[in-house]
Order: structure tokens, then sequence, then C-alpha cells
């Protein structure tokens, strides 16, 4: 079949070729036209990416230069080092383990963990572009407390005081915006976050200190240890 | 020089390896993208705003770039690597002691395992709070999350091969935890895992099998599909 169009033929690095939709029910006049600007691949993306690459090999050469991975003793069943630390992206779990019961902290919560996140884009809430408070700020705040007070109860309830503490600072700074509907400023920016970004931001927090804890702050019988008192 | 250069580039040998011309037009600066095979992945224009580095920060493309490091340095590693109790630790002192450069290579390994966890981490949070996950993107969302997992298991995989005391208790806590899920499912899946009950020489014939066979072709196929998707999906 012969094209009954033609390709345009544009040698400007800026602009992306125009595209065009038929809209066949019956709408409004209201099509918007909306141009992306466009850069050639190469050498705009290329030569970034080169150089990213160069500088993360430099930097990793360097840092292997200096500082050596560990080697301690030949394995030994019998012999149990205290505290036994997993490697350190799992001591935000192995410091649940503290808390709460092995299938709580081992089993159930990492999987809920996975779950969630991929279920991020499947909810409409997390597709909300809008502050939390911008929609029925009343029902939002009966909600936003309830669920807060029985997150805050189960973790006095475990003494998990290492969540408790970032989740109720947090629960603060949310409510921020909800007492003052200032407009400019970190309180108005706080104001239009949406629910998922406060929950995302949570998260990475708990994650965060968690993780510090178990790899800076526990020793012996998984008991407090300042850094200072040296690093297990 | 110059013409000499000049030359080469219009030599048939040349030519018909870079079938293009010098890239000084918006032609053959496009053909040098998808004429070739490594570049073919982008599209021959890409989003201005994509290409902002605080857009993305690079952090998949340093997620890739560690794994390649990782690949390279950990074929090396299994030149001087047995994995059986307890050669696998002497082979271990022997690249810190007798192979040359061999701590160096180990080093380069352990550290770009550590920061590939990291730098995917923090990849899926660029990706979140640019919202980048939304649809039409939201299915290599999960296949990012799949990723995600499918990295650090192969740095947890990892950790077991120098066997010794950290390896081995840092396996043994997380088995431990494996132990712990419920309706006897636990015993069996470490039973599956570690080919016993405790880690032992069958445990690390089968992190071995995994770290360098099994996650990363699984690895390596999950990343194709994200870096197609990526452009299925409308790009960055
Ligand atoms: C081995 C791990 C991974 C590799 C090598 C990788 C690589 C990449 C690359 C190269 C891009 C292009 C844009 C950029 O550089 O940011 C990208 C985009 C993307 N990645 Fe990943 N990624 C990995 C893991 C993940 C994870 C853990 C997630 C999320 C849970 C994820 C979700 C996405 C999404 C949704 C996009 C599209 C972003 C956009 O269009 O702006 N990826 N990935």
């Amino acid at each position: 079949m012969d094209k009954d169009f033609k390709a345009e033929e544009n040698s400007d690095a800026k602009k992306a070729p125009k595209r065009l939709a038929f809209i066949k029910t019956r709408t409004a006049a209201r099509v918007k036209s909306e141009e992306e600007e466009m850069v050639m691949t190469f050498p705009n993306l290329v030569v970034k990416e080169i150089i990213a690459f160069q500088v993360m090999v430099i930097v990793l050469v360097l840092i292997s230069l200096f500082v050596n991975a560990p080697l301690e003793w030949i394995a030994n069943p019998d012999h149990t080092p205290n505290p036994a630390k997993a490697p350190w992206y799992f001591l935000g779990l192995q410091e649940l383990l503290h808390y709460f019961p092995p299938v709580v902290g081992g089993v159930i919560l990492p999987t809920l963990t996975v779950i969630a996140l991929i279920a991020i884009p499947y909810f409409k809430i997390n597709l909300k572009k809008d502050g939390m408070w911008k929609e029925h700020p009343r029902q939002t705040l009966t909600g936003f407390l309830i669920f807060v007070g029985i997150v805050s109860l189960i973790l006095l309830l475990f003494r998990v005081y290492a969540m408790l503490v970032p989740t109720i600072m947090i629960s603060a700074i949310m409510l921020i915006p909800y007492v003052s509907r200032r407009e400019g400023g970190i309180v108005g920016w706080l104001g239009t976050r949406p629910l998922s970004w406060w929950v995302m931001t949570w998260f990475v927090i708990i994650a965060v200190v968690l993780t510090t804890i178990g790899t800076l702050f526990r020793g012996p019988e998984w008991r407090w240890t300042w850094p200072w008192q040296g690093i297990y | 020089m110059k013409k000499l250069l000049h030359q080469l580039y219009r030599s048939q040998v040349w030519r018909s390896i870079f079938r293009h011309g010098l890239p000084e037009s918006n032609r053959t600066r496009a053909e040098a993208v998808f004429y070739n095979f490594f570049l073919h992945v982008h599209p021959t224009k890409v989003r201005k705003r994509s290409v902002i580095f605080s857009y993305t920060w690079g952090l998949g493309g340093l997620s890739f770039g560690l794994f390649i490091v990782l690949v390279a340095t950990g074929a090396l590693l299994m030149l001087y690597y047995r994995p059986s109790a307890p050669q696998a630790y002497w082979d271990m002192k022997d690249l810190q002691f007798v192979v040359s450069s061999g701590q160096f290579l180990r080093n380069m390994h352990r550290w770009a395992a550590h920061a590939m966890v990291a730098v995917v981490f923090l990849h899926m949070l660029r990706v979140f709070y640019t919202g980048a996950y939304r649809p039409p993107k939201e299915f290599n969302w999960v296949i990012g999350v799949i990723l995600l997992v499918t990295t650090i298991l192969l740095s947890y995989t990892g950790y077991l091969l120098p066997w010794d005391q950290l390896s081995f208790w840092g396996i043994s806590v997380g088995t431990n935890m494996i132990r712990a899920m419920p309706l006897g499912l636990g015993e069996k899946v470490s039973f599956l895992l570690l080919g016993g009950n405790i880690v032992g020489e069958n445990a690390l014939v089968r992190f071995y099998v995994l770290h360098c066979f099994i996650i990363p072709v699984a690895a390596i196929m999950l990343m194709v599909i994200h870096f197609w998707r990526v452009r299925k999906d409308g790009g960055v």
C-alpha cells in the first residue's frame, strides 16, 4: 500500500516529529498540543553514560586499592561469634527479630514489604498527585489518627522504640500542613506531598534507622553498644 | 594526521564495521545509535529532561554498570576458586597472598557487590519520587522490585563463598529466619537451600551454583526485559 503521508525530514536536534491524533467521538474541542524538547542521543546521552561509568570504575578502583575485603578465620560451626550478624542489608531485619517473634520479623514483615512495593502502581491512592489534606481533610484526619494510633500502640506493646520514635515524629510533621494552611515555604511544600510520598518516606526512614542500629549500635547478645565501644 | 584519519574513516574495513560516517550531522548521529548493537537499546532522540543528570542521577545505568564490573571480576575470581570446604577458604588465602592482584580482584568484586545493593535501592527511590512508576510504567516497576530482590539474593549467596566465619554465620542467621516460615514450610525450604540441616559443604555448592549461574542468568533476563520496557513504555 502506498503511504499517504510523508515522514518529516528534520535536522533540528531539539524537535520531535509531530504526532497527530484523530478523535472520532464527539468531544469538546479541547485537544491540547504538547511538545517535549528532545536532544540527539549521540552525543548528549552517550557521553554522559560513558563519563558516569568511568567515574564509577575509578571510584571502585580507588576504594579497592586502599580497603581490603574482610576475611576472618575459616568457618567453624563450633565457634559462634557473639553477635552473629548477617550482611548490612539484612541488619534492619535482624533488628526486627530482636523485637518481634521470628515469624513476624523474619517472614511476615519482609514478605509484606515486597508485596506492598509491587502493589504501589496498582492503587489509585498512590497515583494521586494532590497533597494528602487537599480532599476531605476531616475524614482524612480521623483515618490518619486511628491508623497512627493503632500502629503506635503495637510498637509500644513490643517496645519497638526504634520505630515508634520516627513514626511519631513523621506523623507530627504530616500534621503541620493540616494545622497551618500556609501556601508558601516549607509548610506549603509539605502540604503538597501526597499520601504515598509520606508512606514511602516513612518506610525509607524506618529502614535506614533500623539498618543503622543493627550495623553500628548492636553488640554481644544484641545489646545496645555505642560505635566507639566497638563495631560488631 | 587528520587526513590519515579521514582516510581511515572512509576505508572499506572501517565502513564494514561502522556503516555510518562521522557523527557530524543529525542523520549520522542517529545512525551512530541505531547501527550500533550496543547503543541501539537507545532511541536516536531522547527527552531533554531525561538526560539532565539530576533527574535520574544515572542510578539505573550505574546499577547496570556495577553488574558488568561484577560479571567481569567474578569470572576472573572463578578461575581461582573451588567450591568445596575447606578448599574454598584456602583459595581465598591464595587470592590474598599468592595470585597477582588477587586481593585487588576480590576487593573490586566485594565493594561493587555492596555498592550495587545500595545503588539499586536508590534507583528505586528515584523512580518513586519522580512518580515514574505511574501507568504505563507500572509493570516495569514490578520487574524492578523483582530485580531488587534478585540483586540482594545475588549478594547474599556470594556472601557464603569465602567460607570464613563471617560467611558461615551470616548465612546461618539468614537461613534461621527462613526456618521461621509457618506450616512446616521453613524446614523444607531451608533443607532445599542448604542440601542438609546445617550450613555445610552441600550448601556451599548450592550457593555457588546459585551465585555464579542461576541467579545471574535470571538477573540478566530481567534486566533485558526491564530495558526493553523502558522504551516500550515511552522512554524515561
Ligand atoms: C538490577 C537492577 C536495575 C537495573 C540495572 C535498572 C536499570 C534501569 C535503567 C538503566 C533505567 C533507565 C533510567 C534510569 O537510569 O533511571 C531504568 C528505569 C526504570 N527502572 Fe530500573 N533498574 C533496576 C532496578 C529497578 C528497581 C528496583 C525498580 C523499582 C522497584 C526499577 C524501576 C524502574 C522504572 C519504573 C523505570 C522507568 C523510569 C522512568 O521511565 O523514568 N528498576 N532502570
